[in-house]
């Protein structure tokens, strides 16, 4: 009982490393419909900013807020410049520019910054809160961020102009066109804010896994995997299912026989996989009707 | 009509073909007067690419040689190749060092799962693969594999010193292991038991795999604190082995912790996990450490530095990587010098398989490089060390897996 | 959805393509015939005149260019996304590796078992999966090229996948005493084996199967109300798509003389992928130019840096995707527009 309390509570920890991931998921997603593949990669370089920042002197609390704007700026910029001259191309070359980028800041990074793991500062301490240590200071100021984020998303799509008219642009652009929103720069700004809470993610995420530039690799998987089960449309739901994954992960490893240790996260997603096709939506993502 | 032209331009295609391939006669591939050309396959991209910092540092370290003369008179042509960690990448890769480029050796190629794909293809072409950049056990195979030697002491040797020094010192722990769920940990872990002996399956209480896919390795540790175990075993690399040492000292566990030495890396994994946390880590060493304070003084390290400095100004000190390519390419420079002007590829097999005591400055004092014609592993000897807060301290006799 | 806006705007390039390169009627028929008859011909003189690795590079050109081309049979003519086809073209390898080494069969056999092994586990896998919306399935088929290096390595089944440490594989000789090297009949057996595969996916795509196939990309609801079984022949679209995959990976399993976990890992997947792209979703031909992309590309930007070699790579795949945002097959297509349009 203790085991299962205490890997439910690291699951818990390590949900709040997807769930910040998978907000930046959703983010993009209202603004695009579809997934961004270099959302982590992105969110690495971030980090990156931030942690150069501090080397040449900045205090954390500084250059917290310069990162995030920086990366801001960097994500309209990004759409700007690289998607918007194909917009209008299909789906899929959309993906591959996605994998473009993820190779290009990947290597990019490794350049200028090599891959030996840096330890990155956290602002809430280590010091155990919870279980003797399962649950750090940092871990428990993460799961207070992510809450924040998410209830400021959540007044952003809901009440304001901004955040309705960019639901209303991903949903029926050409609508939206008509009732005199400016598609373009919704999207734009669609990937500014995506960039800017991926780079809050990376900053949490950081100091737990240390920084380099394949740290989101597989994180991103896993921020996939909690937005897809939470539904694409919620925030709520992203933050839920990163969560979910977390707990369903840890316990898949630990108490399923032979192969549970090999294969955790293969299960976790067969999970995610079931529970899709019984609600295709996600857990709390709104059910989208197909017109003929 | 059209036929025609098609015939024609198939025709084209062999003629400008066979008027490029190149008619060679050479006693020895890859050799002539001036340079010696010497292949390589690294990961410089994908997943690995960590590990490119080694090839880039036996390139640096040939650009000294080469600024200094050349080993006897003859220039150091260093082509490597991206291989992305990939197998088949590696195959065509070292089919290009050998076919195309005719180099006369391939040295140093990365990786347990690219080797064992070129291996067979370099045996049957009798080209040297040779020091490669892993540590399994099967590259010690000169029977069958003639052509094929490793260089850094194989990982079971590893793992049985580990697993003698529990047998003797701590005969009623209760071992935990955390392994890397691939040829390196399953290698590591074998050697481990076959160190503890007939007592392997009831002292090791816990063994738990890692996927290198995973972000964090929280939830194994939490499995062994709870399986009651007293001894940990952490075999892992770099960024997991930094999670495992910071880890255990967050849940205030106390084992006797034992860290395998792909991770001891003051620099690179102790320094970011907090060193306080790492007190009392016991491994073993065989290079010595770049920014361990004691070893920084030596004369070889020095040297290393200076090294860094002129030739590999961007490379990263606290990089254990680039001693470890630095040490590997002055093996390789040993090899080419005994081999004075024989160059052939044979030759080149019979002086690589005849290092007598060769010592490298920046190998723990002791450790020297020993091959045979039937002993195809160079380094076989590790130290065991402990680290107090501050720096490793080496201890004990320098030990290899048969005789501690 | 928009991915089924956008593949059936990828649409209307097969039929003009096929203009181009000769599929469609009378004399552009026979012209495209030619055209096919000449590429073939340099094709089979091409490993007699190049050096054995370069024989050995093009054979790998044509290996992923029939993975690719399975892939294609999925999205370019069924609508559907797949970021998990390493998994199949692992299936393949291994099917044909352990069919080798642990039962003696020859490499021969071994590539009708490796693709029935592939279409048996692509079906299986659609039966859930295409339930799923586009983007859901794109997550699932993540994952599956996620999961299946760990399948592969899983302790129970290390005595036939030789764990973390593969099968090596002999390399088979030429028959009936030919006097080729090894890697000129490997070769030249692949290309047949390519040519024969290309030719099959052609006649399906135009049979009266291939039209359903293609109605449920166009459009899913008029397709059923048609009378399609669309759950049916979009899970069978899916093993077909997995079957041309995993012959790839069984040659590829005789060409590299290896398998092993790592060589089939999501990278191999996101290859795929932009092959397709590149080469041009729908336009089967394209696959091969996919195929040379996903090998040479890479060399290329190994050679401008290696530090940087990444994101090179990545620069080079923008460039290509500016200049033909519908990949060379799209490229094609709009030149042949162009000219039409002058012509008249």
């Amino acid at each position: 009982m203790e085991l299962f309390l205490q890997q439910v509570l690291s699951g818990v920890a390590n949900g709040a490393i997807y769930a910040s991931v998978a907000l930046a998921i959703v983010m993009i997603y209202q603004a695009i419909h579809h997934l961004n593949f270099a959302q982590g990669e992105m969110a690495m370089f971030s980090t990156f900013i931030a942690w150069q920042l501090m080397q040449w002197g900045m205090p954390f609390w500084a250059a917290l807020p310069v990162t995030v704007a920086l990366s801001f700026a960097g994500g309209v910029a990004i759409e700007r410049i690289v998607m918007k001259p194909i917009e209008h191309a299909p789906v899929l070359t959309h993906v591959v520019v996605f994998i473009a980028l993820f190779t290009i800041l990947n290597s990019a990074a490794g350049f200028i910054w090599d891959f030996t793991i840096k330890p990155f500062p956290t602002p809430f301490g280590t010091a155990p809160v919870l279980g003797n240590g399962l649950l750090s200071a940092h871990q428990a100021g993460m799961i207070a961020v992510v809450l924040v984020m998410l209830v400021l998303l959540y007044l952003f799509f809901r009440y304001t102009n901004t955040g309705l008219a960019m639901r209303a642009a991903a949903a029926n652009p050409a609508s939206a066109r008509l009732v005199g929103i400016r598609v373009g720069w919704t999207t734009a700004l669609g990937w500014g804010m995506a960039s800017a809470i991926g780079s809050v993610a990376g900053m949490l995420i950081a100091p737990v896994v240390f920084l380099e530039p394949n740290m989101m690799l597989t994180i991103l998987l896993y921020g996939f995997a909690g937005a897809v089960l939470g539904g694409l449309t919620s925030p709520a739901g992203a933050v839920l299912g990163g969560f979910i994954v977390g707990v369903v992960e840890n316990l898949a490893g630990t108490y399923i026989p032979v192969v549970g240790p090999e294969l955790k996260l293969p299960i976790a997603l067969v999970l995610i996989v079931a529970v899709l096709v019984v609600k295709p939506s996600g857990l709390l993502g709104r059910r989208t009707v197909q017109r003929v | 009509m059209a036929l025609r032209t098609c015939t024609l331009l198939a025709m084209a295609v062999g003629a400008s073909a066979l008027a490029a391939a190149p008619a060679m006669a050479q006693t020895a591939p890859g050799v002539t007067d001036t340079e010696i050309k010497i292949g390589n396959i690294n990961p410089y991209s994908g997943p690995a690419s960590a590990y490119g910092v080694i090839g880039k540092t036996i390139g640096a370290y040939f650009a000294k040689i080469n600024a200094e003369g050349g080993v006897n008179g003859r220039k150091i042509n260093y082509i490597s190749y991206d291989d992305g960690y990939s197998p088949p990448k590696a195959v065509e890769q070292a089919r290009k060092l050998v076919e195309s480029d005719e180099v006369a050796i391939v040295f140093q190629p990365l990786g347990t799962p690219s080797n064992s794909a070129i291996q067979k293809y370099m045996n049957s072409k009798q080209v040297p693969q040779l020091f490669v950049a892993t540590g399994a056990t099967k590259w010690n195979d000169p029977k069958n594999f003639p052509w094929t030697m490793g260089w850094q002491p194989n990982y079971q040797t590893e793992g049985k010193i580990y697993g003698k020094y529990i047998a003797d010192n701590l005969p009623n722990g209760k071992v935990g292991v955390i392994f890397q769920n691939d040829d390196y940990g399953k290698d590591l872990l074998k050697g481990l038991k076959d160190g503890l002996g007939a007592k392997a399956a009831s002292m090791i209480i816990a063994e738990v795999p890692y996927e290198v896919s995973v972000p964090t390795i929280d939830s194994q540790i939490v499995q062994l604190k709870g399986s009651g175990a007293d001894i940990l075993v952490t075999i892992a690399t770099p960024k997991f082995a930094a999670q495992v040492i910071r880890k255990v000292a967050e849940l205030g566990w106390k084992p006797t912790h034992f860290l395998n030495n792909v991770a001891i890396s003051v620099g690179a994994v102790i320094k970011p996990a907090g060193p306080e946390n790492a007190k009392d880590i016991l491994s073993t060493a065989y290079l010595k450490d770049a920014t361990d304070p004691a070893d920084k003084e030596s004369p070889a390290f020095k040297e290393w530095e200076a090294f860094m400095d002129k030739y590999y100004p961007d490379g990263n000190k606290l990089d254990g990587s680039t001693v470890f390519g630095y040490a590997a390419a002055q093996t390789m420079v040993q090899v080419l010098k005994q081999a004075g002007k024989d160059l052939s590829r044979a030759n080149i097999m019979k002086e690589a398989a005849n290092l007598k005591n060769f010592e490298i400055g920046v190998l723990v004092d002791g450790i020297k490089v020993n091959t045979s014609p039937s002993d195809f592993a160079p380094i076989e000897q590790l130290q065991m060390q402990k680290f107090d807060g501050e720096r490793w301290h080496r201890f004990g006799p320098v030990m290899s897996g048969e005789s501690s | 959805m928009s991915v089924n806006e956008d593949i059936k705007y990828d649409a209307k390039l097969d039929g003009i393509l096929d203009a181009a390169t000769g599929a469609g009627t009378g004399k552009s028929r026979s012209l495209g015939s030619v055209v096919t008859l000449c590429l073939l011909a340099v094709a089979v003189v091409l490993p007699f005149v190049a050096q054995g690795f370069v024989v050995f590079q093009l054979t790998m050109v044509m290996v992923y260019g029939i993975a690719i081309m399975g892939l294609n049979i999925l999205t370019g003519f069924n609508g559907q996304f797949s970021l998990g086809h390493s998994a199949f073209f692992a299936i393949g390898a291994y099917t044909a590796a352990i069919l080798m080494e642990s039962f003696g069969v020859s490499y021969v056999w071994t590539l009708p078992a490796a693709g029935l092994t592939a279409f048996v586990a692509g079906f299986l896998f659609g039966l859930p999966a295409l339930r799923l919306e586009p983007i859901y399935l794109a997550l699932a088929t993540f994952a599956l090229a996620v999961a299946m290096p760990q399948f592969l390595k899983l302790t129970p089944f290390e005595h036939w996948t030789g764990g973390v440490q593969g099968i090596v594989i002999l390399k088979p000789d030429a028959p009936f005493g030919l006097p080729l090297s090894q890697d000129q009949w490997l070769y030249l057996f692949t290309l047949g084996v390519g040519f024969g595969l290309y030719l099959a996916a052609r006649n399906i795509i135009a049979s009266r199967t291939g039209r359903a196939i293609q109605a449920i990309r166009d459009n899913p609801i008029a397709a059923r109300a048609m009378g399609i079984n669309l759950s049916l022949y979009k899970t069978l679209t899916f093993g077909v798509s997995a079957f041309y995959t995993g012959v790839a990976g069984a040659l590829s399993a005789i060409v590299v003389q290896f398998v092993a976990p790592d060589s089939y890992t999501l990278v191999l997947a996101v290859a795929f992928l932009v092959g397709m792209v590149i080469g041009g979703v729908g336009w089967l031909p394209g696959s091969l130019i996919g195929g040379a992309f996903i090998l040479f590309v890479p060399n290329i930007a190994e050679g401008v840096s290696k530090g940087l070699s990444g994101a090179v790579y990545g620069i080079i795949l923008l460039l290509i995707i500016y200049i033909a945002p519908s990949g060379v097959g799209g490229l094609l297509h709009k030149t042949a527009d162009y000219f039409a349009r002058r012509r008249k």
